[in-house]
C-alpha cells in the first residue's frame, strides 16, 4: 500500500516536472522609457495580444525616470530573471551597451522596439521602427503643405534639444523645403524645443505666435508638443489663421479633430509594434525566422515584413494620416 | 536591588547612573541599519527567487558603487557640521573634462589626471568660499552643484563623448571575485573608519561638529581639517567620475544626476546627524548596501518604480526617527 502510493506519488511528480519543462514558456520583457506615459501603454497592448495568442509570458517594466542610466538596473534585473527576450525603447543611443552585450553574451534576444541604438547598432539584434524614419520629415512637410496651400511662413515645435528621432525628422524637413521645389514659398522661420511638457510646450507656442505675427503654420513632431500647439489655437481661436499638424495621438487630438481645430494630423500605430515584435522573436527563437538583412516573413495583420539594413524593420510603410473621417477607428 | 545599591559608588545627586556596557554597543544608529539590512535581504529573497545570488548582488552594488565611495567622505564633512551637495555635479564635470580631454588626442594617463585635478580644483572651490567667505557648506554647494553641472553642459553639449573600448569596464575587473569597484569601496571603508575611529584626526572631526567653538578653543584647526576634508570630497567625487565613465563607456553633462541625494541619503540611513558631531564609517557601508538590496530586491521583483520611492520614502523616514530617538536617549 505505502510503497503503491509512494509509486504513484513519484509518477505525479515526474509528470508534474515533464510538463512543467514542456511548457516552459518564453519570456518576453519590454523595458519602457518611463511609467505614466501613455504612449507605451498602446505598444504594451501588442505585446500582451500577441503573447496571449502565441503563447509567451510577458512583462513591461520601466524606470521613474527617462535618464540616460536609469534602465541600466533594470536590464541586469532581467538579466538575472533570465528571459529570453528584452525588448526596450532605450534612453540612451551608447550608455546601455555594456549591459546590453552582457544581456546577449548570455544569450538573451535583445530588441530595440519604438526607438534605437544610433551609432551602436551592433549592441542589439534587431530594431523594430514604427515606419522608415527617413519618410516622416518629408510626410510632414507634404502634410502641411496641403493645409497651407504650399504657401507662408511655418514653425517647428519639437520635444527636446537632443531627441534622436525629432533631430532625425527635423532636418529631413529642412532638407525636404529647401531642395523640393513643391515647397518654394513655405519659409520655416524657427524652431523651438518645448521638451515634451506640456506647460513649457505652451509657452513655445505662445512666443511663436507672438514673435512671428505672419505664420501660418506649425508642425510639432511629439505628440505633446502637436496636442499643446492645437490647444493654444483653440483657445485664441485662430484655427482659420494658424494650421497646427505633427505627430498626435488619437486619443488626445479627437477633440481638436471633431472641433476644427486641427484638420489634419500623422502617427504610426504604436499597438503593431508590439505585434510585430513578438511574432519577430519567437520565430527567431524557433527558428522559423532567419535574423538576417534581406530575410522575409509573414505576420498576421501586417503583411510581408522584409528585414532592412542594420536589422531593421517597419511595422508600416507610410504614417497614418488622421482626420475627421477615420479618427473615431482610432482608440489609442 | 538594595544590594546594587549599596555596592554602588556614592554619587551626587547630579549624576546618572552609567549605562550597561551592552547598550553603549547595541543602541547605536548603525545597529538599526544592520537590522534593516537583515531584514531587507530577507523579504528580497522571499519576492523573488532570483535575487539570492551573491553575483548578482555585487554587480548591482557595482552599479552604485561611485556613489557610495563619495557617500564615505560625505559622511566625515557632515560630521564636521558641513555638507557638500556638489560631488555628483563634480563627478559629471571631472568625466566631462578627462573625456574631452582624451577624444581631443591627449593620452589616456595625462587625461586622467585632467579630471582628478579638475575634481581637486572643485573641492577648493567649495573650500574657499565655505571656510574662507564663510558662506554656509550648504547654500555655497547648492550653487556649485548647478555650476558644476551647467560647465559640464557647455563642455560636451547635449551629445555623449565616447572613451576608447581598452578603458571600458572597469567594473568587470574582478579583484577576490568581486567586480573591481566594490573592492574599492571595501578598501575605502576600512581606510576611513580606521582614520575617523582611531586618529586623533578623527576625534578631531567629531569635536569640530559638536561644538566648533569649543573645538578651536581646545587648539583644535578646524580650518584646515574642514579644507581637507572639502579637498578629499572633490578628489574621490572625480575618482567617481571617471570609474563611471569607464563603467558606461561614454560621458554625457548628466552623468550621475541627482547622486547627491543618494548619497546624503547612504549617510542618513546609517545614522549619520545631520547637524554634526556624530555618525560612523560603518553606518555609511551598511547604508548602501541596504540601499542597494531594497532596490534591487524589489527591481528584480518587478515591482513598479512608483512603490519603490515610496518604500524608499518610508525606509528613510524610520531610519531619521530612529537616529533622532537614539541620539536623545544616549546622551553622551
Amino acid at each position: 500500500m505505502l510503497k503503491k502510493s509512494l509509486l504513484a506519488g513519484l509518477a505525479l511528480s515526474l509528470a508534474l516536472v515533464g510538463s512543467a519543462i514542456a511548457a516552459d514558456p518564453i519570456k518576453i520583457v519590454y523595458i519602457g522609457k518611463n511609467t505614466g506615459n501613455p504612449y507605451f501603454d498602446s505598444i504594451t497592448g501588442g505585446f500582451q495580444d500577441a503573447c496571449k495568442k502565441l503563447g509567451c509570458e510577458f512583462e513591461f517594466v520601466a524606470p521613474a525616470t527617462a535618464e540616460a542610466t536609469s534602465q541600466i538596473p533594470f536590464i541586469e534585473a532581467q538579466i538575472q530573471r533570465g528571459v529570453n527576450v528584452i525588448g526596450i525603447a532605450p534612453n540612451s543611443p551608447d550608455a546601455l551597451n555594456q549591459v546590453l552585450d552582457q544581456a546577449k553574451a548570455k544569450g538573451i534576444l535583445v530588441l530595440t522596439v519604438n526607438g534605437d541604438l544610433v551609432g551602436n547598432e551592433s549592441h542589439r539584434d534587431a530594431t523594430i521602427l514604427p515606419v522608415d524614419f527617413t519618410k516622416t520629415g518629408p510626410n510632414q512637410v507634404e502634410l502641411m503643405g496641403s493645409m497651407i496651400g504650399y504657401k507662408g511662413e511655418i514653425a517647428i515645435l519639437s520635444a527636446t534639444t537632443e531627441a534622436p528621432d525629432q533631430n532625425t525628422w527635423i532636418a529631413a524637413m529642412n532638407d525636404t523645403l529647401k531642395n523640393d521645389a513643391k515647397y518654394k514659398d513655405m519659409k520655416l522661420v524657427a524652431t523651438v524645443y518645448g521638451d515634451d511638457q506640456p506647460e513649457k510646450s505652451t509657452t513655445e507656442m505662445e512666443a511663436l505666435l507672438s514673435n512671428y505675427p505672419n505664420l501660418v503654420g506649425v508642425i510639432a513632431p511629439t505628440t505633446v508638443g502637436v496636442a499643446a500647439a492645437a490647444q493654444v489655437v483653440q483657445q485664441r481661436g485662430i484655427a482659420d489663421k494658424v494650421h497646427v499638424t505633427g505627430l498626435g495621438l488619437p486619443s488626445e487630438m479627437k477633440d481638436f479633430i471633431k472641433d476644427g481645430t486641427v484638420k489634419a494630423f500623422q502617427l504610426w500605430s504604436p499597438y503593431n509594434e508590439g505585434w510585430l515584435a513578438v511574432h519577430f522573436a519567437l520565430g527567431v527563437l524557433d527558428g522559423t525566422i532567419k535574423n538576417e538583412v534581406g530575410s522575409t516573413f509573414e505576420v498576421e495583420n501586417l503583411g510581408k515584413i522584409t528585414i532592412a539594413e542594420k536589422n531593421a524593420m517597419n511595422t508600416q510603410a507610410e504614417l497614418t494620416t488622421f482626420d475627421a473621417s477615420n479618427i473615431d477607428n482610432y482608440n489609442f | 536591588m538594595s544590594a546594587t545599591n549599596t555596592l554602588a559608588p556614592v554619587s551626587t545627586r547630579e549624576a546618572a547612573p552609567p549605562r550597561p556596557r551592552w547598550q553603549t554597543i547595541v543602541i547605536r544608529p548603525e545597529t538599526m541599519t544592520l537590522v534593516l539590512l537583515i531584514v531587507a535581504l530577507f523579504v528580497a529573497s522571499l519576492l523573488s527567487p532570483y535575487f539570492l545570488d551573491v553575483g548578482y548582488i555585487l554587480r548591482s552594488f557595482a552599479l552604485s558603487g561611485e556613489f557610495a565611495m563619495v557617500a564615505l567622505v560625505l559622511t566625515m564633512i557632515i560630521i564636521a557640521g558641513e555638507i557638500d551637495l556638489s560631488p555628483a555635479a563634480n563627478m559629471a564635470l571631472s568625466a566631462c573634462l578627462f573625456a574631452f580631454a582624451q577624444q581631443a588626442g591627449v593620452p589616456i594617463p595625462l587625461a586622467v589626471l585632467i579630471g582628478l585635478g579638475a575634481g581637486l580644483v572643485m573641492g577648493v572651490i567649495n573650500a574657499v568660499m565655505v571656510i574662507g567667505l564663510q558662506i554656509p557648506s550648504i547654500i555655497v554647494t547648492i550653487g556649485t552643484l548647478t555650476l558644476y553641472r551647467g560647465i559640464a553642459q557647455v563642455i560636451a553639449g547635449d551629445k555623449s563623448i565616447r572613451v576608447p573600448e581598452y578603458f571600458i569596464g572597469i567594473d568587470k575587473v574582478m579583484i577576490l571575485g568581486m567586480p573591481s569597484t566594490v573592492f574599492m569601496f571595501l578598501v575605502l571603508s576600512v581606510v576611513l573608519a580606521l582614520v575617523l575611529g582611531t586618529t586623533i584626526y578623527g576625534r578631531q572631526i567629531y569635536q569640530i561638529g559638536t561644538n566648533e567653538i569649543a573645538a578651536k578653543h581646545a587648539g583644535i584647526r578646524s580650518q584646515r581639517i574642514k579644507f581637507i576634508l572639502f579637498l578629499a570630497m572633490g578628489l574621490i567625487s572625480s575618482i567617481a567620475g571617471i570609474l563611471t565613465a569607464s563603467r558606461l563607456g561614454s560621458v554625457r553633462y548628466d552623468l550621475g544626476l541627482g547622486g547627491e541625494l543618494q548619497m546624503v541619503l547612504m549617510a542618513m540611513l546609517g545614522g549619520t546627524y545631520i547637524f554634526g558631531g556624530r555618525g560612523s564609517i560603518l553606518g555609511t557601508f551598511l547604508a548602501a548596501w541596504l540601499l542597494v538590496v531594497v532596490s534591487t530586491g524589489m527591481t528584480v521583483a518587478n515591482i513598479s518604480p512608483a512603490i519603490q520611492l515610496t518604500v524608499l520614502g518610508i525606509l528613510l523616514i524610520v531610519a531619521i526617527i530612529a537616529t533622532n530617538f537614539i541620539y536623545s536617549r544616549t546622551q553622551r
